[in-house]
């Protein structure tokens, strides 16, 4: 390995298999398993009997390297590989295949405030967690008034966090992760959370560290502001795979350009008024908030373009979905045979997941084009809640919820 | 500036940094060194679970103390009474609180060692550390109830007018034996729950069975014909070795029973560790 390359990843592959034959979670499934197979002694043929296992390559053959001080963003979509990636770099699971060699002490932060207690106070969470992140003892001691100072929760230290607000919460975690010092660190998908302020203070921070040269960075993030300005070099992972290495801007560019968060059209075959393409715009996803952009062609004028949109979950469950027609008066705008149709929310009522798009077309009076299950685009939520129960348990929808007590 | 000695470039003045190499199978390459440089979050765990505990109920330390409280009444009525054994001129409770120590330390230790990985687990599909230092952390909350009720023991013991002897002093020695006998199981069973959930219901089983298969209510000297059955159980030997050290009752101290205890939990914590170590890839993905 050269002097100044920091870590080198040569063809690296990950197969999880998913299916209860080769994991058996249960005795029960084994001991059934076990005498199924002796069983299959005397039934000729059987023992050949294909076991279809659903083995999936979260990622296959990645290489790369990365030079000593180098800010590296890692771009893709949900399921591309990048989770599976930071979790071998960071030691959390080994690879299938291949080989990784890094020099130096590595730090990851692949989660908010990994291992807090809620029924233990600011401070005592401090310790512990700088502990989980491979902090010792003294080095805490040492930075705790400086985490303290940036967290700008002071006030709350010596309170259990589960009274903390979502920000307060992120804020502290947050400080103790920008007081790391390893060679390397591995920073996944957290700095979406907390308020717009405290972001950039955490990604000042983080630039401020890496312009020293010392500090080698993995960055995966979707918000492509926030890449183009701390990282240097650009990774894309696309279905375990490298699609794309080198400077940010490049990668960005051919990232955003041929994300599947888009989908065009060919013209039917009998002129028709038709949906030509469908584009969920990137910068306001990384914003927290979905734009969409539906561009139709028609043969005739529509007297108004009406673009329907339903916003399904990742299994085609539809959440929401509204169109020009249920706009009323803001909406009838006259008369086009082509042209873009824009529809934006501003404050997503959403949790951070992957999302469908269906697609529709007409006029006033009729629906001329559908285009179902189109687009999947990842929305990525500024909101935080610690100890938020999965979505197959709440839901994708985020309301604010207003609660009170009333004790007798 | 010419003729002054050029200043190094940057690249030479770094430290050199320790390899590390990730590959199929290597993932425990530098374990003891690493588990060397955690040993502070060994520490934070372990407060963490006795400060959760001690926080999360409302009377606390009290909670450690009414388990045996009502387990020596009863014992020492069921057995010292109803069964009318003898204790050999102890009091009776003192006979039973000085069994049911160790069975608790054993059974506190074994039943949170082989959770732990579970109730662990948001810790190990996101961080990197040796992961024996979950089970080991979990065996921290069992010694401070251990504490506590020793502390009763020995205000008992001074209530029925007996002081410690010098075989006190060796104590220590079996408290390390009975976390290294729960600890050597934990790890088995620990390790298996991640596997197999269904060892989330066995553990709980064999501590019930334990109680009735140990002399917790009674002295092993009234039923030597049973003895050898009873010294197959390492339970055995370490509350006699218990008994010895807090009850000085002037009995001779029984090497048979100890020797089992020694030897299962020398097997039994290198054959965990053995399996422990061996699974422990597999955990992140598993669990």
């Amino acid at each position: 390995m050269a002097d100044d390359i920091i870590i080198a990843v040569e063809s690296v592959s990950k197969r999880y298999v998913i299916g209860h034959r080769v994991i058996d979670f249960t005795l029960r499934d084994r001991v059934t398993r076990a005498f199924r197979s002796a069983g299959s002694l005397f039934v000729p043929g059987a023992r050949n009997a294909k076991v279809a296992n659903d083995e999936f390559w979260a990622l296959k053959n990645v290489s790369f390297e990365v030079p000593r001080g180098q800010v590296l963003g890692i771009v893709g979509r949900n399921g591309a590989g990048k989770s599976t990636l930071l979790k071998i770099l960071s030691r959390i699971t080994d690879p299938t295949s291949g080989r990784v060699r890094m020099r130096g002490s590595v730090a990851s932060l692949l989660e908010v405030g990994t291992g807090f207690h809620p029924e233990l106070t600011g401070r005592e969470n401090v310790f512990l967690n700088g502990a989980i992140l491979g902090m010792s003892r003294s080095e805490i001691k040492r930075k705790f008034d400086e985490i303290v100072a940036f967290s700008e929760v002071e006030r709350f230290l010596d309170t259990p966090v589960k009274h903390y607000s979502s920000g307060m919460y992120v804020r502290l975690a947050f400080a103790i992760a920008a007081h790391l010092e390893p060679d390397i660190l591995i920073v996944d998908e957290v700095l979406a959370v907390g308020d717009a302020q405290f972001q950039k203070k955490c990604l000042n921070k983080v630039s401020e560290v890496t312009r020293s040269g010392e500090r080698t960075v993995l960055f995966v993030s979707h918000n492509s502001a926030a890449l183009q300005s701390i990282c240097t070099a650009g990774l894309w992972l696309k279905q375990g795979q490298v699609a794309f290495s080198g400077p940010i801007n490049e990668c960005l560019a051919a990232y955003l350009r041929t994300g599947s968060q888009a989908a065009d059209f060919p013209p039917p075959a009998e002129p028709k008024p038709y949906i030509v393409s469908v584009r969920v715009d990137p910068h306001s996803l990384a914003e927290g908030r979905i734009k969409v952009d539906v561009a139709f062609s028609s043969p005739f004028p529509l007297s108004p373009p009406v673009v329907g949109i339903t916003i399904s979950s990742k299994f085609g469950q539809p959440i929401c979905g509204s169109n020009g027609r249920m706009a009323g008066e803001k909406w009838m705008t006259g008369a086009a045979s082509s042209g873009v149709v824009t529809a934006r929310i501003d404050h997503v009522p959403l949790h951070s997941d992957t999302y469908r798009l269906s697609v529709y077309l007409g006029d006033f009076g009729m629906d001329y084009d559908q285009k179902l299950d189109v687009v999947d685009f990842d929305y990525l939520s500024p909101r935080f809640f610690p100890q938020m129960p999965p979505l197959q348990v709440i839901g994708p929808a985020d309301f604010d919820w207003n609660w009170s007590l009333s004790a007798h | 500036m010419s003729g002054h000695p050029q200043s190094p470039s940057p690249v030479a003045k770094l430290t050199p940094l320790r390899e590390l190499v990730i590959e199929p199978g290597r993932i425990g390459q530098n374990y003891w060194w690493d588990l060397w440089r955690y040993r502070d979050l060994l520490v934070f765990l372990t407060l963490r679970d006795i400060k959760v505990r001690y926080k999360q109920t409302v009377l606390g330390v009290g909670w450690a103390l009414i388990q045996p409280i009502v387990t020596t009444i009863i014992f020492t009525f069921v057995f010292g009474k109803l069964a009318g054994m003898t204790a050999g001129g102890v009091p009776y409770p003192l006979l039973v609180l000085a069994g049911l120590l160790p069975w608790q330390l054993f059974s506190a230790a074994l039943t949170g060692s082989s959770v732990s990985l579970i109730s662990n687990a948001h810790l190990i599909s996101k961080v990197y550390f040796p992961r024996i230092i979950i089970p080991l952390s979990s065996l921290g909350v069992a010694l401070v109830d251990f504490v506590v009720v020793l502390f009763l023991y020995f205000c008992c013991s001074i209530w029925y007018g007996r002081i410690p002897s010098w075989h006190w002093a060796l104590l220590p020695i079996f408290i390390f034996l009975a976390l290294t006998l729960a600890f050597g199981a934990g790890l088995w069973f620990t390790a298996l729950t991640v596997k197999y959930r269904d060892f989330r219901y066995i553990v709980p089983f064999i501590v019930q069975i334990g109680v009735f298969v140990s002399p917790i209510g009674f002295s092993t000297g009234v039923v030597p014909t049973w003895r050898n059955l009873l010294d197959l159980n390492p339970i055995t030997g370490l509350i006699d070795a218990f008994r010895w050290s807090l009850l000085s009752d002037g009995q001779p101290f029984d090497r048979h029973g100890i020797f089992t205890s020694i030897a299962v939990s020398a097997i039994l914590t290198a054959s965990g560790l053995w399996y422990f170590r061996k699974m422990e890839r597999t955990f992140a993905d598993v669990v």
